[in-house]
């Protein structure tokens, strides 16, 4: 790599040297040509279809509906002040809060549990804990569509019959949400389980022994070994659901359809319905791209979680 | 957590602490039942109810009065009429047209890239390292109003070839991801032995790393798998002639005729069109689980 | 077969660390030879150089008459034997053996007949259709030198082939290696930073340090005729025990002032090579073999003196016993029937024909 450094031997035998530099040199490039070559299609794919595209949403958002004209921010202008956007926005935030933290938390608790039991039996509850995320969304939110039906709901029949009133899950406003809600932490707990138990069965068990014989309790235990050590792991899944959950289309699409009134409508549904459904592409484009900043803070985050991770690991 | 013994039931006699320690193993292992029962019941509930209502009949669907989550006269008719349906059927044929075509693609893609970025340091490749894994990061939801600009621009909306141009994106970014890992992993000295044995770049990689890093290459295969037969916002946004959808959007979109859905049938197509991943699931758990944390755990 | 030589071989790493500072050496055809040094001093560097593994920053390297610096390894025509061994996971050892050869598209016959000779060989008939999970660490370090041997190649290279296995196999397969070599005549490079693998092994022994040779030669001449201080104290077990000393003459000869007010007599024969070193501080060498009890002690040139152990350690057939001498930490051999026991005075006898004096401003022996 350092042919500077052989100067005295290039002066001892200056005709060979020239040409063995070269031929290092070449056989250098043609390994690097080599691995251009395989790289060639995945920079294909991520340049062509990730890196154009983003880049072509944001000149998209700045045409006017026909997109025969360049109108600057009024897209954006335009959705600031309307209601219904505004709703969006914070239906959008609640609803990925929320649901990441229900999902964080009784995934959590799952995998504690799982961690508890005999590992003979693990498996199997894995296996079955984790079936819903298995179904592809689109398919299992109809059926809790079904569930969830004014007339025919097999929900209100079991809230019926332990005496409570049917529950309008789909019809009003605040009952819509939690149904989206409900239906996303049914869908990405068993994910955040797996995470969990993944990092809970990399802590040897060694140092929850030396904790005991150090006197700590099951609580200190978890306190002070069990979180710190899956902190990394905990802190990368959440905010990479933060990420999914955020841009969530899937669900509401099926459930709500953004109804009743949009007051269900994430940033996805809404983009879907004004750019393709309304046929105002730049506005929808507009409208995904409120997603990115909030995406760009946690991608940085989660970034930095991973590349911390790699170098307490090299 | 149920686990923990206050402080003071630690201290005293010993022949009370095992007693103790005993006792609360014990309830740590009831509660630990308990929930996993109660979470087994919710999370195997909607499937179980979409197969309940699958084989009922229609009028006992339609009764309000029974229990909804009883079976009086289980039938197949509503399979059958679903399978019969030529729709369905085509829905079908093009996930499975669709799913081959970016499975394979995604795969080639990725084990060639991931072989030159875990193993031919070159100039950029930190940097397309870490591309991929942002790319990773960037939602469908985010991309598809201009990918719908682009594909119509290449005439290819309502095609599913238009699907197998995009779905790559969905896919290739993870992939690669955990490919770097699973080659990372496998120490240097194999491939120098294997370059002292004689071999090239090519040979390296089919005869070394590919069988090596085999539980890998499933991982991937499956994670393509299944994200493609279950991918929703592509299809739903380029595709609105049933001849070319593929399952996920042909059953909610096509399926749901005006008010009198017949929801027998629609459970029964849901169920049909879940069951490739959950088969897959179901012999391959194992590396399904491994394909799901590697992004977290070698990553 | 070949021979290989190094000329003024350097390894410069991206970075700019010197890893190896102008190499030179001569390998004959079948020789052995042990490329030896404390962890971090270049031996792998300049063997995976060999090899073709890493770019020579300057220098050439020849084997079998042909400069190879641009040949990548495959056409070199050498084999390597790793520390982890690096046994391809997913194939018998029979296809790992073969692997090499069916690249380089050798009929089956010959493959099977090559296989079946190193299997004989190394006597791992028994575990040709194995996995190598399913095998023991001594015997995947004999499927990895199998896998060298059907190569047939000109030089084998082995980097520190026995430091993952236990203390007893690992003397063992030393044996096993000597047997292959002496069977198949390979010329061999071997490295290690085990000094006793090295004297046992090899034909000639290169004793490097900080990127450079600090001497070649049989291990019995280095054992005998070190060249620098750093060879002295690296090879031979324990150390051997460098004490400062103060060079007196007296009449005709020369006495040694040790620390405590010891003093030794110089041999009369060695007096005209140390003379020039009169009144000056130097260090005195003398391997702990050579400093031992006084029982037997009717040889010429034995100097006696008196000396206190602070530790004992019997080892069955010697005892140690370490002493403090000023500075110095000492060790000297004893027969364990001598009774001794620590802070009590012992005479100790110095065998001042194999002293050794190192110039302290040039680190050479003197
Ligand atoms: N890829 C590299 N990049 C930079 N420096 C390196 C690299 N490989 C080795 N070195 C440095 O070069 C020097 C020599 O390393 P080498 O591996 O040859 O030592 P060694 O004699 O084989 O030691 P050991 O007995 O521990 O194997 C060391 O200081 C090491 O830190
Ligand atoms: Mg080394």
């Amino acid at each position: 790599m350092a042919p500077d450094s052989s100067a005295a031997v290039l002066a001892a035998r200056p005709a060979a040297a020239p040409a063995r530099g070269s031929a290092m040199k070449r056989f250098a490039r043609r390994r690097s040509t080599i691995a251009f070559l395989m790289t060639l299609p995945l920079i294909t794919v991520i340049g062509g279809l990730v890196a154009w595209p983003a880049g072509y949403a944001i000149y998209l958002a700045t045409l006017n509906r026909r997109q025969t004209a360049f109108i600057g921010l009024e897209n954006f202008d335009i959705l600031l002040e309307s209601e219904t956007f505004r709703s969006v926005i914070w239906q959008s935030c609640f609803f990925a809060i929320t649901a990441v933290l229900l999902k964080a938390l009784v995934g959590f608790w799952l995998a504690h549990m799982l961690h508890h039991i005999p590992a003979k039996g693990q498996k199997i509850w894995r296996g079955m804990l984790l079936v819903p995320w298995v179904i592809p969304p689109a398919l299992s939110t109809l059926g809790w569509w079904w569930m969830f039906d004014p007339s025919y709901s097999s929900i209100n029949y079991l809230i019926n019959a332990i005496g409570f009133p049917s529950v309008p899950w789909l019809g009003e406003p605040w009952w819509a949400r939690i149904s989206v809600i409900i239906v996303n932490v049914w869908y990405g707990a068993p994910f955040f389980m797996i995470m969990y138990l993944a990092a809970l069965k990399s802590v040897p068990d060694q140092l929850y022994e030396a904790a005991a014989i150090d006197g700590a309790t099951g609580w200190q235990g978890l306190r002070h070994i069990t979180l710190p050590m899956m902190q990394n792991i905990i802190s990368i899944t959440v905010l990479f659901s933060l990420i999914v959950t955020f841009a969530n289309y899937d669900i509401v699409r099926v459930l709500t359809n953004g109804g009743p009134r949009d007051l269900t409508q994430v940033f996805a549904s809404y983009a879907f319905q004004v750019g393709v459904l309304s046929g105002n592409i730049p506005r929808g484009a507009a409208v995904s791209l409120f997603m990115f900043p909030l995406l760009a803070i946690i991608a940085y985050f989660v970034l930095r979680g991973v590349n911390k991770r790699n170098q307490e690991m090299a | 957590m149920s686990a923990t013994a206050r402080p003071s039931e630690m201290v005293p006699g010993l022949g009370r602490r095992i007693g103790s320690l005993r006792s609360e193993r014990r309830w740590a292992l009831w509660t630990a039942y308990i929930s996993l029962i109660i979470a087994a019941v919710v999370m195997l509930a909607p499937p179980l109810y979409m197969l309940l209502t699958s084989i009922k009949t229609s009028a006992e669907i339609a009764d309000p009065s029974g229990n909804p989550w009883l079976v009086l006269n289980p039938t197949w008719e509503n399979y059958a009429g679903i399978i019969g349906n030529p729709m369905f059927r085509g829905f079908f044929y093009n996930s499975i047209i669709l799913t081959v075509c970016v499975v394979v693609i995604t795969m080639v893609i990725s084990v060639l890239a991931a072989f030159a970025l875990a193993r031919m340091k070159f100039f950029g490749s930190q940097v397309l390292a870490t591309g991929v894994f942002l790319t990773y990061l960037v939602p469908d939801t985010l991309l598809f109003i201009p990918l719908y600009q682009i594909v119509g621009g290449l005439g290819l909306l309502n095609s599913i070839w238009g699907l197998v141009l995009v779905y790559p994106t969905l896919t290739v970014p993870f992939c690669t991801w955990i490919m770097i890992g699973y080659f990372a992993s496998i120490p240097k000295e194999l491939d120098e032995a294997a370059l002292i044995d004689g071999a090239n770049w090519m040979q390296m990689l089919t005869k070394i790393f590919i069988p090596v890093a085999l539980p890998g290459i499933i991982a991937a295969t499956i994670f393509a798998f299944t994200v493609s037969w279950a991918a929703f916002v592509y299809p739903t946004a380029f595709i609105t002639r049933p001849d070319e959808m593929p399952l996920t959007i042909g059953v909610v979109s096509q399926l749901i005729r005006g008010d009198t859905f017949a929801w027998g049938q629609l459970m029964a197509g849901a169920l049909i069109a879940a069951l490739p991943p959950v088969v897959v699931y179901a012999f391959l758990m194992d590396y399904y689980i491994a394909g799901l944390t590697a992004g977290a755990t070698k990553g | 077969m070949a021979q290989v030589s190094l000329r003024k071989i350097v390894k410069e790493y991206e970075g700019g660390v010197q890893a190896v500072k102008g190499i030179d050496l001569e390998i004959a055809d079948h020789e052995f030879v042990v490329l030896v040094g404390p962890s971090g001093c270049g031996k792998s560097t300049t063997l995976r150089m060999i090899a073709g593994l890493e770019e020579i920053s300057a220098g050439e390297i020849d084997i079998g008459g042909a400069v190879v610096n641009d040949v990548p390894p495959r056409d070199r025509d050498i084999a390597m034997v790793f520390q982890n061994y690096a046994l391809y996971p997913h194939m018998s050892v029979r296809e790992n053996m073969a692997f090499g050869l069916m690249l380089r598209k050798f009929p089956k016959a010959e493959i099977d007949r090559r296989v079946n000779e190193a299997a004989r060989i190394l006597d791992i008939g028994m575990l040709l259709d194995r996995k190598p999970k399913a095998l023991s660490g001594g015997q995947r370090q004999r499927v990895a030198m199998g896998r060298a041997i059907v190569r047939d190649p000109k030089v084998f290279l082995f980097d520190e082939p026995l430091s993952n296995l236990d203390a007893k196999l690992r003397v063992q397969m030393r044996t096993e290696i000597k047997k292959v070599h002496q069977t198949v005549r390979t010329t061999t490079i071997y490295v290690t930073h085990d000094q006793v693998e090295a004297m046992t092994l090899a034909d000639r022994v290169v004793v490097m340090n900080h990127g450079v040779i600090e001497q070649v030669g049989p291990p019995q001449e280095l054992y005998h005729h070190p060249r620098t201080r750093f060879v002295a104290g690296f090879i031979g077990s324990p150390a051997m025990n460098f004490i400062p000393a103060k060079v007196v003459e007296r009449g005709n000869g020369l006495v040694l002032h040790l620390p405590l007010g010891t003093e030794l007599a110089v041999p009369e024969h060695r007096v005209a090579r140390y003379k020039a070193y009169a009144g000056k501080t130097v260090t005195f060498g003398i391997r702990p073999e050579h400093l031992t009890d006084t029982q037997n002690v009717n040889k010429p040139h034995v100097a006696i003196f008196n000396a206190t152990p602070e530790v004992l350690e019997p080892m069955g057939m010697e005892t140690l016993a370490h002493i403090k001498l000023g500075g110095a930490e000492i060790c000297a051999r004893l027969d364990p029937l001598v009774a001794a026991s620590p802070g009590v005075p012992l005479p100790l006898a110095a065998d001042m024909n194999n002293m050794h004096l190192i110039d302290d401003a040039t680190g050479l022996v003197i």
